[in-house]
């Protein structure tokens, strides 16, 4: 019986549900109906009382999940889509992120955050907003890739003290199947190599690492041997995996699907830069959605994201120095 | 659906006073002597940042405090010291919380009125207003999943935090859970220099709990008696499953935004309106008329309180500030998470 990635999501919830009474997960749509995307799909009636619509009021929705963790509570809050977590981002930085630092008092929250553009979704129905949360203190930001990054990391933000911003991407929901869940066994915010090789390093995480293994497979018949890191969880950054595998190939690519203002590209490559200049043959690149909000024509879209075509021809770049 | 204050006045019982109205009146006294030292220790450059004061609103919060019970929750703002004190916070918080010392309630990691006792149900502000109404609600809802049916939450906001919208948001949700949420509103006439008129449009903000599907009342905030009965049956209608209670009362800000506010703007007319009274002179005059206590005794209650805040004040004074070498500079709860975020 095979999972998706988008199933791997539910069964976490169920898991938690089921093992930790604390638990309970408060959205739009999501008890009868089951969630816009269906990941807590029959969670009510398996649950009763503990999957609760939410009228849409995003603030009020994170406020109480702030107030339920104080009281010591495991909350589960659904965001329809990541870009309406913008509406809660008071409540996300400002109360949430600095409970612990004010007053000592764990704030144990979960904000799930369906991530990622799919065609004809548009400006508002795509963001990746990874960076954004990771700019602030006190957030603990995950971006799973795989179906059991998945499944164990969403347990992990559940278990953790402090919130965490969980970003599942839409368009590996149900283009991502495995036959069985296996355990990793790497903490959530270990790096993971995703592929292994010698002549560059791509740093990526979430649906990026899937367009990033593509690249690679490209290059390799160019004689080009791709490392990946799948860095997992974007804050806290476990630089240090990233700064091995740049020791090993001396070539650095960056690739997200977030702006690139600012962002994990930018602090990946700053980091590298500042505690591995010396490891470094070329400058360091990224690549990221282009500057401008998410279009909605599928045919801009598709421009509008990295391509394993784009990264591939960045990376053959970095080769003439 | 709007019910009037007199229609539900009945549920108070009457042996509630003299003696909670001379505890509420204690609590309105220790909190106008707290709140004129921090006055001068601002003035005397003690105080880094803002001196947020609550003179002329000590009525209303001091009957929200007074009247909360033991395992209730308390999300106070920033004109509060009076509700605070009576909740149960020790004086000595506040001039810790000030001088940003290391022993304080936040380490000095945060100062002044951002102060609170998160575990023992007393939340702690953040300066975003109307943010905390939906964290007391969310505390409601973990009461509820805990199978506490008798605890309530009582939230504080000002005129001008009804306008956010995270207020409208979290009354919203608290309606539509039935959580035993109260909350008092003083409409002080000024946000900040802002008056009623640039702030809402309504006649009177306890319109909007029709709104809302709350019931609504309205109380001469300047009457500790009114403010006793008022929030007292307020919080009895939410104890006793009738949802979200919206109590407002009528009160002038008698005092700048902050220390540094002269408050030139405010139409001195107010003054000397009803709504400028000193509720803590109305109470003394009230004390008197009803022979609870004489000048004598409400004299030595100053005193009492007067030695309390020096006491305080002279203990925090001696001990540490907060400082940088002894700081974890981590704000992550999780140890592994913590050591994670230190690698750099």
């Amino acid at each position: 019986m095979s999972i998706t990635y988008l199933e791997a999501i539910r069964e976490a919830q169920r898991r938690a549900l089921r093992d930790d009474p604390r638990v309970y997960i408060y959205g739009q749509d999501i008890a009868t109906f089951g969630g816009a995307f269906k990941a807590t799909k029959n969670l009510a009636r398996e649950f009763p009382g503990r999957v609760i619509d939410a009228p849409i009021s995003e603030d009020a929705m994170v406020g109480s999940a702030i107030g339920a963790a104080i009281e010591g509570m495991r909350p589960i809050i659904e965001m329809q889509f990541a870009d309406f977590s913008s509406v809660a981002i008071n409540q996300i930085v400002n109360q949430a992120a600095t409970l612990f630092w004010r007053t000592q008092v764990a704030c144990p929250i979960t904000i799930r955050l369906p991530s990622g553009g799919n065609p004809g979704s548009g400006p508002f129905h795509s963001q990746n907003l990874e960076s954004l949360y990771a700019h602030f203190p006190g957030l603990v930001v995950m971006t799973p890739a795989t179906v059991d990054d998945a499944y164990s990391m969403l347990l992990e933000a559940i278990a953790i003290d402090d919130p965490v911003i969980y970003c599942e991407h839409k368009y590996l929901y149900n283009r991502l199947k495995v036959d069985a869940l296996t355990e990793t066994g790497l903490p959530p915010h270990k790096a993971r190599v995703a592929r292994i090789g010698r002549d560059l390093t791509i740093v990526s995480y979430s649906a990026m690492v899937h367009e990033s293994l593509s690249a690679a497979e490209q290059l390799k018949r160019e004689n080009i041997e791709v490392e990946i890191v799948d860095l997992r969880t974007v804050k806290p950054l476990d630089i240090d995996t990233v700064l091995a595998s740049v020791a090993r190939t001396s070539r650095l690519l960056c690739v997200g699907e977030s702006w690139p203002w600012g962002g994990v590209n930018a602090e990946v490559i700053a980091s590298v830069a500042t505690h591995g200049f010396h490891l470094l043959d070329a400058p360091p690149q990224r690549i990221n959605s282009k500057d401008t909000p998410i279009p909605f024509s599928p045919n801009l879209w598709s421009a509008h994201k990295p391509s394993s075509r784009v990264i591939a021809a960045a990376a053959r770049r970095l080769f003439d120095w | 659906m709007l019910d009037t204050l007199k229609e539900h006045r009945g549920d108070v019982a009457p042996s509630l006073f003299p003696d909670r109205y001379i505890t509420a009146f204690k609590w309105m006294l220790l909190a106008r002597t707290v709140e004129e030292k921090l006055g001068s220790l601002w003035r005397a450059g003690k105080i880094a940042g803002g001196v947020y004061l609550g003179k002329g609103q000590e009525a209303i919060s001091s009957a929200v405090g007074t009247m909360l019970k033991p395992g209730d929750l308390f999300g106070p703002l920033i004109r509060d010291q009076a509700g605070r004190l009576a909740f149960g916070e020790p004086i000595i918080d506040v001039f810790r919380a000030h001088f940003g010392s290391r022993t304080g309630p936040t380490l000095g990691r945060d100062g002044n009125v951002h102060r609170g006792r998160p575990r023992e149900g007393y939340f702690p502000m953040i300066s975003h207003l109307g943010a905390l109404v939906s964290v007391v609600a969310g505390a409601l809802i973990a009461r509820r999943f805990k199978g506490d049916r008798t605890a309530i939450g009582a939230t504080t906001i000002g005129d001008g935090g009804t306008s956010t919208g995270a207020f409208h948001e979290a009354i919203n949700m608290a309606a539509v859970e039935k959580l035993p949420l109260v909350l008092v509103i003083s409409n002080n006439r000024y946000a900040y220099s802002t008056p009623n008129t640039r702030q809402f449009a309504c006649s009177d903000l306890v319109d909007r709990a029709r709104g809302y599907g709350l019931e609504g009342y309205t109380m001469d905030g300047t009457d500790l008696a009114e403010c006793l009965e008022v929030v007292g049956n307020a919080m009895e209608r939410a104890r006793s499953g009738h949802g979200p209670q919206m109590v407002v009362g009528h009160c002038l800000r008698l005092t700048g935004h902050a220390e540094h506010d002269d408050a030139f703007y405010m139409d001195k007319r107010l003054l000397e309106s009803p709504v400028g009274r000193d509720c803590l002179k109305v109470a003394e005059s009230y004390l008197c008329k009803q022979k609870w206590a004489d000048e004598t005794q409400i004299e030595n209650w100053k005193k009492v309180a007067k030695r309390q805040v020096e006491e305080s004040v002279a203990i925090a004074q001696r001990e540490p500030q907060a400082d940088p070498i002894e700081e974890t500079w981590c704000p992550y709860a999780t140890e592994s998470v913590a050591e994670a975020h230190s690698i750099r």
